[in-house]
């Protein structure tokens, strides 16, 4: 902070600021406000026509759009549980693992657990869509090793189960991303805290549940709102495993499947971009909304530590 | 000495635990790779089992090498992965600087501005980027997907650059504008190399969802010269379902690249990880 100079010399403060400013708001404000006007308009005619809210009536009212809708979004919640309730815990567990001083062989767990984070969606989804097939017989086979064959289906392709099976693989694949930055938060917590601890007795679980995750949870918090913004955006790995149907019979529908199928159409229905701009306005609210609630509801309460 | 023993009998545990994990973690990507390099007889009678000198067989990769095109999507794939980075570092780092350094009428709202994206995913704004694409003719080309990919990247490349930056000495700035340097010879050699731990952490962070994005590839550049290795490999094996090698050794060239730049930058990457994600 100290340029104090007259208004002359401050030009570079524009030009350092241009090239990030221009790029951003032409490629990602804009069209943020092209999709808000474009789910405000229905084409008409070959005529772009403004019709206020009328695609949220539709969305809304017309039970053929609000079923897909409300399903669609019923799944992105239950595929947030699943992460909420599966990926996070496992990632807070191997990272208070590896935390642990005497601990050897760390960067090797830690380097082979990252890897499925670094693998495309594309790559997870065929590799496990080729694993758990009945054709393959890897599955089945290694349920027959220990003698629960019969608990075999293929989950893929029964719509009671291929949602949650997708989300455990999405979880399968992203379980890095928790560990790892639970991982640094227990690193940045000074021996002394933990030494002080120790000396009234506080040691090992006991020490994890009353000293560490309480220093924790700022990263617990930022580590759900990554999670939740990631999962109302799920696309990809519906798509590869399942389609852009979101097969079977629209039971891994997701906003983000909807979404695609409404805005570049499928099969014998055309593309609509209006109705898929609505879809893409009413992930934006519900998004914002969640994002809302955490900085608002839950990090200003969060009590910071200092050391 | 009790205690000791119990420390042990933890330790083990631990270790069971995360070998346990482990193979979880690696299995699907080790059975895809070694399936790949094996005869289509041997892939369905024995899944489990390293390919022999019998059911050694590298048709899969035949085939794949004759369809589609894979250095060319691994080579766009580079190209954009890279181009990316580069702007978003270079933009990223001279806003951070100037919201850093200078005090400025609307600094604290141009910061919130630049930051508001960070919560914005930018699929949602999918169709009006199409337009313009479009409209700019940049449609099927890699710098429809660079300049996506560099926005969506700035706002977190702002966000964590400017604290670091605001972290270096001003002593030593005002040191070099009392040397006469100007504020861009100040910005490129006295700040940019000091933080440079910080813009690893910044290219980390984004490296790996642009090579992984399957969706503005798919929307922006699906033409077969723009191909990335990722929208390349999900056509190609979504055309050869039934041919097992074909899809095994098609995967297995997707994960290989990714894999071993992973191993050998894995180092930097976890150490880009743990230093600056949680502030």
């Amino acid at each position: 902070m100290s340029s104090e100079a007259g208004p002359k010399r401050r030009w570079h403060i524009a030009v350092f600021l241009a090239p990030a400013v221009l790029v951003y708001t032409a490629l990602m404000i804009l069209p943020l406000f092209g999709t808000l006007k474009l789910s405000l308009y229905q084409n008409v005619d070959q005529q772009q026509v403004f019709v206020g809210f009328g695609n949220f009536a539709t969305l809304f009212g017309d039970p053929n759009w609000s079923e897909a809708f409300w399903r669609g979004l019923k799944n992105n919640f239950w595929f947030f549980f699943i992460h909420m309730a599966v990926q996070n815990p496992i990632g807070i567990a191997l990272a208070a693992m590896l935390s642990v001083p005497a601990l050897r062989f760390k960067a090797f767990y830690r380097t082979a657990i990252f890897i499925p984070t670094i693998l495309s969606f594309v790559i997870v989804g065929f590799a496990w869509k080729l694993i758990l097939s009945p054709l393959w017989g890897i599955a089945p086979g290694l349920l027959d090793a220990v003698g629960l064959k019969h608990l075999f289906k293929p989950w893929l392709g029964l719509e009671d189960y291929a949602l949650t099976t997708i989300a455990l693989i999405s979880v399968w694949q992203y379980v890095g991303i928790p560990m790892m930055l639970i991982y640094a938060a227990l690193l940045s917590i000074p021996d002394e805290v933990l030494e002080a601890g120790e000396i009234d007795g506080i040691t090992g679980m006991k020490a994890f549940w009353k000293i560490k995750l309480p220093l924790i949870l700022p990263s617990i918090g930022i580590i759900s709102i990554l999670t939740f913004v990631g999962n109302f955006n799920a696309f990809d790995l519906v798509y590869t495993i399942e389609g852009a149907m979101a097969a079977p019979n629209f039971s891994t529908e997701v906003m983000g499947t909807l979404m695609f199928r409404t805005f570049f159409g499928h099969q014998t229905q055309p593309g609509d971009p209006n109705m898929g701009s609505a879809i893409a306005m009413m992930m934006f609210l519900i998004i914002l909304a969640g994002v809302t609630v955490y900085l608002f509801l839950i990090q200003t309460r969060m009590r910071r530590y200092q050391f | 000495m009790q205690r000791v023993k119990h420390n042990w009998l933890n330790l083990g545990l631990m270790h069971l635990a995360l070998i346990a994990y482990t193979i979880i973690a690696l299995f699907p990507v080790v059975v895809i790779l070694i399936n790949s390099f094996k005869t289509r007889k041997a892939i369905f009678r024995e899944p489990l089992a390293l390919p022999t000198s019998e059911t050694f067989s590298l048709v899969g990769y035949e085939t794949v090498l004759k369809q589609g095109d894979y250095f060319l999507y691994f080579q766009n794939s580079l190209i954009v992965t890279l181009g990316s980075l580069f702007f978003i570092l270079l933009f990223g780092a001279m806003a951070a600087f100037a919201l850093s350094e200078y005090r400025f009428r609307g600094n604290t709202l141009m910061g919130l501005y630049l930051a508001l994206g960070i919560m914005i995913p930018i699929r949602l704004g999918t169709v009006a980027i199409l337009e313009f694409m479009v409209a700019t003719g940049l449609v099927n080309t890699l710098w429809a997907l660079i300049l996506v990919y560099t926005a969506s990247g700035l706002p977190i490349a702002v966000f964590i650059l400017s604290e670091f930056m605001r972290q270096v000495s001003a002593d030593l700035k005002d040191a070099g504008r009392i040397d006469g340097l100007s504020e861009y010879r100040i910005f490129f050699r006295l700040v940019l190399p000091l933080v440079r731990p910080a813009l690893a952490t910044v290219a980390v962070f984004n490296m790996i969802p642009i090579w992984n994005d399957l969706w503005f590839p798919l929307v922006l550049a699906n033409s077969e010269e723009t191909k990335t290795l990722t929208l390349g490999s999900q056509v190609f094996i979504g055309q050869f379902v039934t041919d097992w090698n074909a899809v095994l050794s098609g995967l297995s060239m997707a994960i290989l690249p990714v894999v071993i730049l992973y191993v050998i930058f894995s180092k930097q990457l976890i150490r880009g990880i743990t230093s600056g994600a949680v502030k």
